[in-house]
């Protein structure tokens, strides 16, 4: 990334982030810069520090180290006015239960100290705007898994934050719910808010944001677009699909690729591999497979998964089998 | 409604959370207020199970009873303090819950007055207990109970429970940033009864074995029992009681207040 980026363009800044609950280091010197009105995505696997980062930049946890700004306002002295230019959509529904949405938007608004008149006509056009003005009295509790997290999000929206803060904003939700929360994210950058949104869902960050974080241990370990750390893996890939699991060993021998960069998936009769010359690759693996007699279901050219680049950076040291977002991976021997 | 106008009315909100402590704390109580009206039935077991209490021990239990100058006028008084010291377990099953529910992430990520989370639970649970011991002073009127000290001697007595109530309420709070759990909040739930019982609440300290009777009489809450049957001029009372009965909660809130709002503040660690 450009270190030549203008302070006045930068939304949110970490620089040394430190952070531990007793002796477990949750954030480990994070560094993070994310531009104004783009979308930044964090990822990283249960345990990479993505929820405390999260936890930090809307104020809900106080760093160890480090020095950290939202919108040009340092969090730790000056938390308020941060308070004032963020909205949060954490984990779980951040609303009271028991009341309305109505009750809830009204509320919010007014520990904003919109007023009472101001809250009521705010929280009017975040429920039309949401699609949950005809839910009337029903409490919260009452609500579907979707509506729950619209009306989280227009919870979150209330002041018309700066920079909202979307932690896996999708876990747990059916894909028409992820399909309206990526809807309601590309509308509000439209608008020029700035989102940092961590996810495990490598599509997920590749469909919304920018510029992506990939952190581990409380660090991150590569930082880009979506397409520059698909390149950091190496550039494309083959995928072969045999017929029969109990032939993949011989095909990996046998196939003109580097075997020790193969990757070999049981489950699903895949070996896949990274490639350079993508013709010569294809032409030369369907040869071999021809004479050696092995039959293939599907042999295709690819770009890599985030998955791949994920592993492709974290994975060396930690064993062959590791499950990263929805997909499991073998990494062969 | 365009972004732009909103946004400069939010540019101009004030930050200062003292100046609107007074106002966020409101609008906690409010939201109370209105779990309340999502709840009634809820409410009125509320009410109702002291109430059940009282009338179990005055009609069931206290019928062998002999207490020189009337069960019925030493039963109430003690009813009320129990009323107050159960109090708490409610403080700490609604703190319990809003811990454990996302709500309280976004309280604290808002400009808005942090101790008005706390202070908004306290009124709303101050009024909830004024209204149960108006319901309690009315039945204890009905089944023939009689204040016998006077309109001071009455709002003194109140105002004693209701101190004692304050610090059973930042008890609560504090056991429920403690423990934090629901399944604690029923071993709380349980260990009430003893510790309730363990008082003069509902029989006398001379009817019980020496120790026993030692122990109850320290009891906190058997010095605000003690002080409100003075104050209401019925058996049981003791002269010059009421200091204890101001002491004694003021000592609780010295300890539990600052502990529950370090706990608090302690959320951000």
């Amino acid at each position: 990334m450009s270190k030549g980026v203008a302070v006045a363009d930068t939304a949110i800044t970490v620089e040394g982030a430190h952070k531990k609950y007793g002796d477990k280091k949750a954030l480990d010197g994070l560094d993070l810069r994310v531009g104004r009105g783009t979308v930044h995505g964090v990822l990283g696997p249960n345990g990479a520090g993505k929820t405390t980062l999260v936890r930090i930049l809307s104020t809900l946890l106080r760093p160890d180290a480090g020095r950290i700004e939202v919108v040009g306002h340092d969090l730790v002295t000056r938390s308020q006015e941060v308070r004032f230019r963020i909205g949060l959509l954490g984990q779980h529904a951040a609303l009271d239960e028991e009341l309305s949405g109505r009750q809830n938007l009204e509320m919010f608004g007014r520990l904003y100290h919109l007023g009472a008149r101001h809250a009521r006509v705010r929280a009017g056009e975040l429920l039309e705007r949401f699609g949950l003005a005809d839910t009337g009295r029903k409490p919260v509790s009452a609500y579907s898994g979707g509506m729950r997290r619209r009306l989280d999000l227009a919870a979150s929206l209330i002041t018309d934050p700066e920079v909202l803060f979307l932690d896996e904003p999708t876990t747990g939700l059916d894909p028409r719910g992820r399909a309206e929360v990526w809807a309601a994210v590309r509308s509000l950058v439209g608008a020029g808010t700035t989102v940092l949104l961590t996810t495990q869902y490598l599509e997920e960050a590749d469909q919304l944001a920018d510029r992506i974080s990939v952190v581990d241990r409380g660090r991150v370990i590569a930082d880009g677009t979506a397409d520059e750390l698909k390149a950091l893996t190496g550039g494309d890939r083959i995928d072969v699909v045999l017929r029969d699991a109990g032939q993949l060993g011989a095909a990996v021998a046998l196939l003109p690729l580097a075997a020790s960069q193969v990757s070999v998936d049981a489950d699903r009769r895949l070996l896949s591999a990274p490639v350079t010359d993508r013709m010569a690759a294809l032409s030369g693996v369907v040869r071999a497979l021809e004479e050696a007699g092995i039959e293939a279901e599907d042999v295709a050219l690819r770009r890599p998964t985030l998955d791949e680049v994920f592993l492709h950076l974290t994975g060396d040291d930690r064993g062959g089998d590791q499950r990263v977002g929805d997909h499991r991976v073998k990494e062969a021997a | 409604m365009s972004t732009s106008t909103s946004t400069s009315t939010y540019a101009t909100s004030r930050y200062g959370t003292r100046a609107y402590a007074l106002t966020d704390s409101w609008t906690m109580t409010r939201r109370e207020l209105a779990h309340w009206a999502r709840q009634p039935v809820q409410v009125v077991v509320g009410l109702v199970f002291p109430v059940m209490l009282l009338l179990m021990f005055g009609y069931l239990v206290g019928g062998g009873r002999e207490v020189e100058g009337g069960y019925v006028d030493y039963l109430v008084p003690g009813m009320l303090a129990l009323t107050m010291a159960f109090g708490l377990e409610g403080t700490m099953l609604a703190v319990t819950q809003d811990l454990n529910k996302g709500v309280i992430d976004r309280f604290r990520s808002m400009p808005m007055a942090n101790s008005a989370v706390l202070v908004g639970r306290s009124a709303a649970d101050m009024l909830q207990s004024a209204v149960s011991l108006t319901v309690m002073i009315g039945v204890g009127y009905a089944i023939g109970w009689r204040p016998h000290g006077g309109v001071s001697g009455l709002l003194g007595a109140v105002g004693l429970l209701l101190l004692f109530r304050f610090a059973m309420l930042w008890i609560g709070i504090h056991l429920a940033m403690v423990a934090g759990k629901p399944e604690l909040v029923q071993a709380v739930q349980i260990l009430v009864w003893p510790v309730g019982f363990l008082s003069n609440a509902i029989a006398t300290p001379e009817s019980m074995p020496g120790w026993l009777g030692t122990v109850v009489e320290w009891n906190p809450m058997s010095q605000t029992a003690t002080a409100v049957r003075d104050l209401f001029g019925g058996p049981g009372g003791e002269r010059g009681h009421v200091w204890a009965a101001v002491v004694w909660p003021l000592v609780l809130l010295g300890v539990f207040f600052p502990l529950a709002v370090r706990r608090f503040r302690g959320l951000s660690k």
